[in-house]
């Protein structure tokens, strides 16, 4: 099963909570322009590990990033294989 | 420092009763006391009574005293020794001496016996106290009677308690207090609930009672704390809250709460009564009587009659900068007329590049009505190094129910800015305190 639901849960949680208006969310929105902070995301990141049992940003050898909340799912979804 | 002088006074734990009268005829290092005389004397005994016993007797005779805390690990004596350059050890009777290699060995033991000989009094003694450092091995600290007791007034006949052990700098100066002057003292006992300990403290009619912010949280939680009726509440060790002082009054409406400022390097500079966290500005800016405080690099500085005098030891480092103010580590914020404690200096956890002291996380947690006492702690992250996480205490009677956590993270988020304000919370039925009364900050 995807993470879909999970993360994108967990990115509205984390703007509620921290007060952040988000941007409409879909798979090409940057992450950049979505809305979250640093801080969110660190807070995303950690919320994650712990629903998901995975942090793909410490364990995984890619180099490369995620850049979009599509990239970011695929980026779960591939750790948990 | 001399003991007894008919008052009738005694140090009393659940076990054990001394009574200071007796010390005039009675020992309770029997036939070897005089073997100790210019000694440097490690002294490591496991029950607080043996050690009053032990140090009332010391102060004078040995050349300087090395007061071990409870829980030295015995293997670590040689190493003590030797930076002590200590000749001699006072251990537990009971027990067979410990392994180490020393020119006397001398056994205290209860209940005292007769003494032989008159006790010398011929040396100003050097007290030296391990630190309870957070890495790496112990510094000795080493003062005088006059430097541990600088800050004493006379206070008249009363019963005193501290929740400290004696044989650390907070407990110590509760003991030479109750030495020198008019007061009995009731002291905790290993394995005694803080209820039997309360229970014990009415009993004895104690008024003056002296503990850390944590010890007091665990009196708040005690069904039994309005079995004493304190004239005097003490704090110091840790950061006293607005919450913990604000608590204490509405418990014991009667009592002056005082919170103090002292530490084993920098002796008692101050106390506050004034029922508000932190201390005034005028402190520091009126500096000139017997203690001098500035803030350099946001840290406290002290200088005073009742710092220790140095660390012991080859290549010690120096306790004292070159105008003999000592660096206490303790980060202080200036708000208004008023100066707050931060947190120590090494504390702070970074949240992507910005400083978070855990006192100050957790002094907002405090104050919110449902959490009694918490504990504020780094949790490791890929994105900003780190984040601010906290375990808490609820208040008595209050149940923890669905949406607590998310309330009372959202109380921090109001209160404090975003990096500050815990991400992640857990309700804990009690939280870790080191045997110095302290809240454990590592493990």
């Amino acid at each position: 099963m995807s993470a879909r639901l999970t993360i994108l849960d967990a990115i509205r949680d984390v703007a509620a909570e921290q007060g952040k208006t988000l941007a409409p969310l879909s798979d090409d929105l940057p992450l950049m322009e979505s809305g979250l902070d640093s801080l969110c995301f660190a807070i995303l990141v950690a919320r994650l590990e712990d629903a998901l049992g995975a942090d793909p940003f410490t364990t995984s050898e890619t180099t490369r990033f995620p850049n979009t909340i599509g990239e970011l799912i695929a980026f779960y979804d591939e750790a948990r294989v | 420092m001399e003991a007894g002088a008919g008052l009738d006074r005694t140090i009393a734990t659940r076990d054990c009763v001394l009574r200071l009268d007796d010390f005039a005829l009675n020992t309770s290092l029997g036939a070897d006391l005089p073997r100790l005389e210019g000694r440097s004397v490690v002294l490591a005994v496991s029950d607080m009574t043996k050690a009053a016993a032990a140090l009332i007797e010391l102060d004078g005779l040995a050349r300087r005293i090395v007061l071990c805390p409870p829980s030295l690990d015995m293997r670590g004596l040689d190493a003590l020794a030797r930076h002590a350059e200590a000749d001699a050890l006072v251990h537990d009777g009971d027990a067979p001496a410990p392994e180490a290699s020393f020119d006397v060995v001398a056994a205290c033991r209860l209940p005292l016996s007769p003494l032989e000989a008159e006790r010398a009094r011929r040396f100003v003694t050097e007290w030296v106290m391990p630190t309870s450092g957070t890495s790496g091995p112990p510094k000795l600290v080493a003062h005088t009677i006059l430097t541990l007791t600088g800050a004493f007034q006379p206070a008249g006949a009363q019963r005193w308690a501290t929740f400290y052990d004696i044989r650390r700098y907070g407990g110590l100066q509760i003991l030479l207090r109750a030495l020198s002057g008019t007061e009995s003292l009731t002291l905790s006992t290993p394995g005694e609930s803080v209820d039997a300990f309360l229970v014990r403290l009415g009993e004895a009619g104690v008024k003056h009672i002296s503990g850390t912010p944590s010890h007091w949280r665990k009196v708040l939680m005690s069904a039994k704390a309005h079995c004493i009726d304190p004239d005097a509440v003490r704090f110091s060790g840790e950061i006293a809250d607005d919450a913990v002082l604000a608590s204490l009054k509405a418990l014991y409406p009667r009592a002056r709460i005082e919170h103090a400022y002292a530490s084993t390097e920098a002796g008692v500079a101050f106390a506050v009564a004034d029922g508000r966290a932190g201390f005034p500005a005028s402190l520091v800016e009126a500096s000139g009587g017997d203690v001098a405080m500035k803030v350099v690099e946001e840290t406290l500085r002290i200088r005073s009659n009742r710092t220790a005098l140095r660390y012991l030891g080859r290549g010690a480092p120096a306790l004292h900068d070159a105008d003999g103010f000592v660096d206490t580590g303790d980060v202080v914020e200036r708000r208004g007329d008023r100066y707050l404690f931060a947190g120590r200096r090494g504390g702070v956890i970074n949240v992507g590049g910005a400083k978070v002291h855990p006192e100050e996380v957790e002094a907002t947690l405090n104050a919110h009505d449902a959490v009694r006492a918490s504990r504020v702690f780094a949790r490791k992250n890929p994105i900003t190094g780190a984040l601010v996480a906290a375990e808490v205490v609820l208040r008595e009677g209050v149940v923890a129910r669905e949406g607590l956590e998310a309330e009372i993270l959202s109380a921090c988020r109001a209160a404090l800015p975003a990096h500050k304000a815990p991400s992640f919370l857990r309700v804990v039925a009690e939280l870790p305190i080191t045997e110095g009364g302290k809240l454990a900050r590592h493990g």
